[in-house]
């Protein structure tokens, strides 16, 4: 079969065609920050996540460290429990603090560590002890009007 | 008697309606059924890709660029007013990805493309071409309407990703370097927030379902057009109306099936 000129055209039309959805995938998509190297797992429990869901980013000082792998209600404790992958290369301290956020005032959750003081590092499937829970928004406003009026 | 002509003109028209059904049908799984044939014979869809594919690029990147330049215009207006005029690079990524460049990318394949069709297989008809192939033991439908049909299902999803992709750069000039938002947080909200299954995958399955329904539509009505040209100039004002509304509607079952409740 012989090489036409057409044939030429429709190549670079797919080839085309194939490298916008590499780089949607790759540039658009958060494809290429799934694949962390190397993790090892951690857990905390929470009294409310609020917000928090599975794939939301872990932050140490505002650097992305790891992800929420997974979220269930542990039914001894009623509380939730949330495991996180981290990344190999952070190791943090036994009493680190882990805290919900929030990314500007109605943004996504996220969960922000605090390293404390020990020497002793956390290993892997170790639970964080020194949680905070999410800040709930109608929580707040009642403990507001609450405070109110008990001033007046 | 008038009551008795007007019903009968109602029933005639519901019957025709539902005959027509049937023939679609047919003629879409006729298709289905000689696409071996064609497959085998790969560069008769080859030349169809040229035709219908390559030469809907231009009106693609162009109409591409500015949807996404309108985007960053429009969308760093209603985000200023919030301060968070960061969230424009998602804004842009997740309609484009999401909705526009499927959804315009095949409208305008359906007017560039699925008119063209049309017009050349009811030319064919009406010229006697198709009743010329039959005679000669050549299937129309292999070696006309099939490979049609598959060059216009590869060319949608790859255009559509190709608008996309376009649209994204034109939010990026009017949004990071005509206005000035940080190049930085337009990329990274944007990775942010797009996810690969979530987003990028289900827009081009979509794609995919209007590109079957583009051609589809568009090949059903030049071989079903009356062969004079007045026929085929109905037909083929039908297959732009028709594939429009298609594209429409079954966007917004996509959409409903695909971004349930999350």
């Amino acid at each position: 079969m012989e090489r036409t000129a057409l044939d030429l055209w429709v190549g670079l039309f797919v080839v085309a065609g194939l490298a916008a959805l590499v780089v949607l995938a790759l540039k658009v998509g958060n494809l290429s920050t799934y694949n962390m190297s190397e993790t090892y797992q951690l857990q905390a429990y929470f009294s409310n996540i609020g917000g928090l869901k599975p794939q939301a980013s872990i932050k140490s000082s505002g650097v992305l460290v790891g992800r929420v792998t997974g979220i269930t209600l542990d039914t001894e404790r009623y509380e939730a429990k949330v495991m996180m992958s981290i990344d190999q290369r952070y190791q943090f301290p036994k009493d680190t603090f882990a805290n919900i956020l929030t990314s500007g005032l109605l943004g996504e959750q996220y969960i922000g560590l605090v390293p404390g003081g020990e020497t002793e590092l956390l290993k892997a499937d170790e639970v964080i002890k020194k949680t905070q829970s999410a800040v709930v928004l109608e929580d707040l406003i009642g403990k507001f009007l609450y405070s109110k009026a008990d001033g007046s | 008697m008038p009551i008795t002509k007007g019903l009968r003109t109602i029933g005639s028209r519901a019957v025709n309606a539902v005959w027509r059904t049937g023939y679609a049908t047919r003629f879409f799984l006729m298709i289905l059924f000689y696409s071996g044939t064609s497959f085998r014979r790969f560069h008769l869809i080859v030349k169809e890709l040229f035709s219908s594919g390559v030469m809907s690029l231009i009106i693609i990147l162009v109409a591409g660029m500015f949807v996404g330049m309108v985007l960053g215009l429009q969308g760093y207006e209603t985000l200023k007013r919030y301060g968070s005029e960061s969230a424009l690079g998602s804004l842009v990524a997740l309609s484009l990805v999401r909705e526009l460049g499927p959804v315009l990318a095949a409208l305008l394949f359906a007017s560039r493309a699925g008119s063209a069709m049309t017009a050349e297989i009811g030319l064919m008809k009406a010229t006697e071409q198709i009743s010329a192939m039959e005679m000669m033991a050549v299937n129309p439908i292999a070696r006309v309407v099939a490979p049609r049909f598959w060059a216009g299902v590869i060319s949608v999803p790859l255009l559509a990703a190709l608008f996309s992709v376009m649209g994204v750069f034109g939010g990026y000039v009017v949004g990071v370097v005509l206005i000035g938002v940080d190049a930085g947080s337009f990329w990274s909200q944007m990775q942010d927030t797009v996810d690969f299954q979530h987003d990028i995958l289900n827009g081009v399955i979509k794609s995919v379902v209007f590109g079957v329904a583009v051609t589809a539509i568009a090949l059903f009505e030049g071989y079903d057009s009356p062969p004079t040209a007045e026929g085929v100039s109905g037909a083929t004002t039908r297959t732009v109306v028709q594939s429009s509304l298609a594209i429409l509607i079954l966007d917004f079952i996509l959409t409903a099936f695909m971004f349930q409740g999350d």
